[in-house]
């Protein structure tokens, strides 16, 4: 297998985008991509989009953004992950290139989930577990599936609302220092408390919001990357791992046995050794889709033991200054969670970290030069870990 | 009496009542299903051909499940060569590959692992009060989700919930919950 380094990055502005179709959308990370690694699009041999759809009108996202942006006639597929389907993109194009079958591949993620009013999308993001088992005949919802958890969670190590919420706080405060997150402003753990809950004990500002976005990566050899920039960004791993579609074949609620999983086989292709990953890493973005979600990965991660996520929370340790920065981008929660474009994100946010280049306020301190990106698919359906490094 | 089939369609035809008529009003005046977004002011062309989805599921290899519901009572299958349990009911046993099953009635009692409370509903439940959803831990070694029918705030973990299988009020359709025990 090849060295891959990604070599160009692009986000566009995430929200509420009824000022561009899907094309449009995924055009904007293209473009800034493309810029930023100074290619063209007939430079691109082949392209990977990560895309969950349903509530967006066009079923095959691929050959529409690929037409669009000019990437059509190199080979293009959509892959799916659920909410890590951007995680998936970046580890096909990853594969396409260490395996030599290509030597420059864009990975692309891209979801437009305002096309549809928000009740349809509850209703289709409820139905992705086992849909005859958990939704035609209980209605669960996304929320839901993670408040199964938030319950247990809670239960077995008496963390608190105010723990959940303090996840909330920090990422609307780094969402407010980014000026591609949905929220901008920071807001208090009061207002969180206050919020309405959704599926309790999970509350409105415990969770993602719906989102319209997308991101994109650049992943080039180690020969080609050399020529195009100065600052590589070197993938050392990607570890992946499922979990059962339905919940109730788990034995436990408290963690994520696949984002576990991932993470073992991440560190063990890294060489980092997974008793202390914190020693060897500058910053991380974890999947905080729900509160509990970025509290549960610090656990599967090992960022923090077992039972004791949650007082790196109410500790404030994954600030800038504490153990380990995590979700300076905002996270899902502040920066928003287009479910397709979500992993690829991550790369791109974490590229820029190590590179140094992001907003002030929320750039991490660069000294080991690693970055591990967290991208779980649903509830611990598929989990991804990525390890980048200088 | 009218089922969910019917009571969720009248829900949803009143729920968009409003949004298509000022869409058809809309186009009969302009010729076009274009408006401004009113919060952003983007132009927006709504789509004019509605997509309506009713899937159909096979039940076929787990008959014995459905007959099963139709006298209220809820089946596992378990794998005869390797003793494998499952629930939900598989055909077929990816363990030792054998789809010799033996179809045995799930035991009534159960103990609550975990639940939350269902606020914000999806489209085809908001016809619906907030419900509770629990897994359910139960002594043939498997889980079960299903709704609680109970005040959420008298649910502990490990309590002791006893297992329903009947026509859900409101919905009258049968299908399986839990009751305090
Ligand atoms: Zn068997």
């Amino acid at each position: 297998m090849r060295r891959v380094a990604v070599v160009g990055v692009g986000i566009s502005k995430f929200g509420y985008r009824p000022d561009v179709s899907l094309p449009e959308l995924a055009w904007e990370a293209v473009k800034e991509a493309l810029d930023d690694a100074r290619l063209d699009g007939k430079d691109i041999e082949a392209y990977v989009v990560g895309n969950v759809g349903g509530w967006s009108s066009e079923p095959l996202p691929a050959v529409v953004v690929g037409e669009y942006c000019g990437l059509a006639p190199s080979s293009g597929i959509r892959v799916e992950a659920a909410c890590a389907s951007g995680s998936s993109a970046v580890r096909t194009a990853y594969h396409m290139v260490a395996s030599g079958e290509a030597d420059i591949v864009m990975a692309i993620g891209v979801e437009k989930m305002n096309e549809s009013p928000t009740p349809t999308v509850v209703e289709f993001i409820g139905r992705a577990g086992n849909y005859f088992w958990e939704f035609e005949n209980f209605g669960l919802t996304f929320p839901g599936y993670y408040a199964l958890h938030a319950t247990a969670y809670m239960n077995k190590y008496g963390a608190t609302e105010a723990d959940l919420c303090e996840i909330a706080v920090k990422n609307h405060y780094y969402g407010s220092l980014n000026p591609k997150a949905q929220f901008q402003k920071p807001i208090t753990l009061e207002e969180c408390l206050k919020s309405r809950y959704v599926a309790w004990p999970l509350k409105l500002y415990d969770s993602s919001p719906i989102t319209d976005g997308s991101a994109a990566v650049i992943l080039a050899s180690e020969e080609v990357a050399k020529k195009i920039t100065d600052t590589p960004v070197w993938i050392k791993a990607i570890g992946a791992a499922n979990g059962t579609s339905n919940l109730s074949r788990r034995d436990d609620f408290t963690g994520l046995e696949a984002a576990r999983l991932a993470a073992q086989r991440a560190y063990k292709k890294a060489g980092i050794d997974p008793s202390e990953p914190v020693k060897y890493l500058d910053v991380a973005e974890v999947h905080d889709c729900f509160t509990i979600a970025e509290i549960m990965a610090y656990e599967d991660l090992g960022l923090a033991k077992r039972g004791e996520g949650y007082k790196l929370a109410r500790e404030k340790q994954t600030y800038i200054g504490g153990v380990i920065p995590v979700n300076l981008s905002g996270g899902l929660k502040a920066k928003g969670h287009p479910i397709g474009a979500t992993g690829v994100a991550m790369i791109a946010e974490l590229t820029r970290q190590l590179r140094q280049e992001v907003e002030r306020g929320r750039q991490a301190p660069i000294k080991k030069g690693m970055a591990l990106a967290h991208n779980v698919g649903g509830t611990g359906h598929y989990a991804f870990v990525t390890i980048l490094s200088l | 009496m009218s089922t969910i089939i019917q009571k969720l369609r009248e829900y949803l035809d009143k729920a968009e009542e409003e949004q298509i008529r000022q869409l058809d009003q809309l186009v009969a005046t302009t010729g076009l299903p274009v408006y401004k977004d009113p919060k952003t002011g983007a132009l927006v062309w709504v789509d004019v051909r509605e997509l309506r989805l009713r899937f159909q599921l096979s039940v076929n290899k787990i008959a014995k499940f459905v007959e099963g519901l139709s006298q209220e009572k809820l089946y596992y299958t378990v794998c005869k060569r390797c003793g494998a349990k499952y629930f939900p009911p598989q055909a077929d046993c990816p363990r030792c590959k054998s789809s010799d099953m033996e179809w045995r009635e799930v035991s009534r009692e159960g103990e609550l692992l975990t639940w939350t409370v269902i606020n914000v509903k999806p489209a085809s439940f908001a016809h619906n009060k907030d419900y509770v959803v629990g897994i359910v831990k139960m002594p043939e070694g498997f889980n079960i989700t299903a709704w609680v029918d109970a005040d959420p705030s008298t649910l502990r973990p490990g309590m002791k919930l006893r297992l329903i299988v009947g026509r859900r009020p409101g919905e009258n359709y049968v299908t399986y919950w839990f009751k305090p025990a």
